[in-house]
């Protein structure tokens, strides 16, 4: 299944790092990665590949946001479709 | 760089402009509910219920965490009760308590559906039933109850809006203690939908099938923003820009409703687009209209912008599900909005302006605090006025005012969460006693005979 996950908060060492190790963690596949510095802020959009049949979408997602907690950063990790449907016709 | 820009788009409605699906409500027909007593029947109405909706709040949280846009209530409507449980036996709180425990056990917000139609006359059980809402809407906390008087098919029926003015303000006797809060939770309707997601209003009609999800999308603040910084543009590039935004709003809520009936196993009905105001800041309908160009919500001018805007939504609305349905378009709930409470606060927006509005918006006169002296004709008068405005124009519309007891035009009163707060609003001091005393009927409109 195919997730997008949006990363935002103060720019600072390791976000890339942190969020690639849980995703590794979870068997995630990163398939394409934007990543920009928008006034001191780091916005990054990840599409990643959850292979259902080693972790569940719900266990990437509650292991993202305690790590975003922790790091006072702001993360979505949303199913794709709601882009698609919202944005093509 | 389009998904860049989507995804930072539909991240930003969802964190900064309040995104979200206002309402899943789960439709259930409690027609086959008859027992041998009512003891048994209210019993089937609750076992019916809990066993349906077991699930619905839970799925509807894990599908609001899987797109990342959170569903806020999670509701039922039910078939009417006075249909459903017909009776004369004065045993309708039976009824009311079962919709309520029901409600509590599965864990949803409301449950609506302890409504009549008495649009043409009312049956011996209706005229008990009416007698029993007061005390049904003070013995209950996650009830709603509403009424339909009026259909543009069938005319208005006074005998029945005459009994209104009474039920409401019994009710607020009733729920003095707590500021009159019932009738926050009784809706008077003209032309009343079967399958409106939102509350209070709603009720599951008999020509439903066994058990639907109706999804109810908002989306003020959204709109809102998606006008800012349109200085300088004409009213039709406005229209269209409400149209489009309308039309992301609905594509959302048509996932997210289509997936919790798909993990439900139950149909999905319809999806209501309607803008509906929460106090929270920036989720105003009032600021629309006041970003379209007025200076306040209210002043002349508020009407025009108000039927654009309700319009378009409906436009981009229907473009964008294969079901529209319920009301569609924008509520005006004056202690919900507080752009309307301020506007409200400082004279600008009037009893008879809000009245005007109601042809163009998508209901009626909703959530408006007035004197608790206001006499019973008067507020029967009031609900008379809004049926005939939606059985004329062939939409629906409703009244839901609350008459505070003990207090007088200029106080507030303060409901607290979602129903916010409202200045008592003063209501014109001449009598409609006489022509509420009349009762009878008013025709249907030379329009309705359409076959």
């Amino acid at each position: 299944m195919k997730a997008i996950i949006t990363v935002v908060g103060k720019d600072q060492v390791g976000i890339m790092y942190r969020v690639s190790g849980i995703l590794a963690e979870y068997h995630v596949n990163i398939e394409d990665v934007t990543q920009t510095i928008l006034q001191d802020y780091f916005t990054m959009i990840m599409v990643v590949k959850i292979d259902e049949s080693k972790s569940s979408f719900h266990d990437v997602d509650v292991a993202l946001h305690e790590m975003a907690e922790q790091q006072g950063l702001s993360i979505h990790v949303q199913k794709e479709e709601i882009f698609d449907t919202m944005h093509k016709i | 760089m389009t998904i860049y820009k989507d995804v930072l788009e539909t991240i930003h409605m969802i964190e900064k402009e309040n995104l979200d699906i206002r309402t899943t409500t789960m439709g259930i027909s409690l027609l086959d509910c008859f027992g041998r007593d009512h003891k048994e029947s209210a019993g089937r109405v609750y076992e019916k219920i809990t066993r349906l909706a077991e699930r619905l709040v839970q799925t509807a949280n894990e599908v609001g965490d899987d797109y990342g846009i959170k569903i806020v209530n999670k509701r039922i409507s039910v078939t009417p009760i006075a249909l459903a449980c017909a009776n004369t036996t004065e045993e309708w709180l039976l009824y009311a308590k079962a919709l309520d425990d029901a409600a509590k056990a599965v864990g949803v917000d409301i449950i609506g559906g302890f409504s009549a139609l008495v649009q043409k006359g009312c049956t011996k059980s209706d005229e008990s039933f009416i007698e029993a809402v007061p005390y049904a809407l003070a013995e209950t906390d996650a009830m709603c109850s509403s009424i339909n008087l009026g259909s543009t098919k069938s005319g208005i029926n006074m005998d029945a809006v005459m009994k209104m003015g009474p039920l409401i303000k019994k009710t607020a006797y009733l729920t003095r203690d707590t500021s009159c809060f019932g009738c926050a939770k009784f809706v008077a309707f003209a032309n009343a939908v079967e399958d409106n997601p939102f509350m209070a209003g709603a009720f599951y009609g008999t020509g439903e099938a066994e058990n639907v999800i109706n999804v109810g999308v908002s989306g003020p603040g959204v709109v809102k923003e998606a006008l800012a910084g349109m200085e300088g543009a004409t009213l039709d590039e406005i229209a269209e820009r409400i149209k489009q935004t309308a039309f992301k709003i609905t594509r959302a809520g048509q996932l997210v409703g289509r997936e919790v009936s798909s993990r439900l196993g139950i149909p999905f009905g319809i999806l209501d687009l309607s803008l509906a105001p929460t106090p929270a800041i920036g989720d105003s309908v009032a600021e629309i209209l006041e970003v379209m160009g007025l200076e306040r919500c209210g002043t002349h001018g508020s009407t025009a912008a108000l039927a654009m805007l309700t319009d378009a939504v409906k436009k981009g609305g229907i473009m964008a599900s294969g079901h529209v349905g319920g009301l569609s378009g924008a509520f005006i709930p004056v202690s919900e909005d507080n752009r309307m409470i301020a506007a409200a606060e400082e004279g600008c927006l009037t009893f008879d302006k809000l009245e005007a509005m109601t042809s163009v918006c998508s209901v009626g006169l909703d959530m408006i605090a007035i004197p608790g002296d206001t006499p019973e004709d008067t507020i029967s008068a009031m609900i008379a006025d809004e049926a005939a405005i939606g059985v004329i124009n062939n939409k629906t519309t409703a009244v839901r005012v609350i008459p505070v007891y003990g207090m007088k035009a200029g106080d507030k009163v303060d409901w607290g969460g979602l129903f916010g707060s409202a200045p008592v609003m003063e209501v014109n001091r001449f009598s409609s006693n006489q022509f509420i005393q009349r009762g009878g009927r008013i025709p249907a409109p030379v329009h309705s005979f359409k076959n």
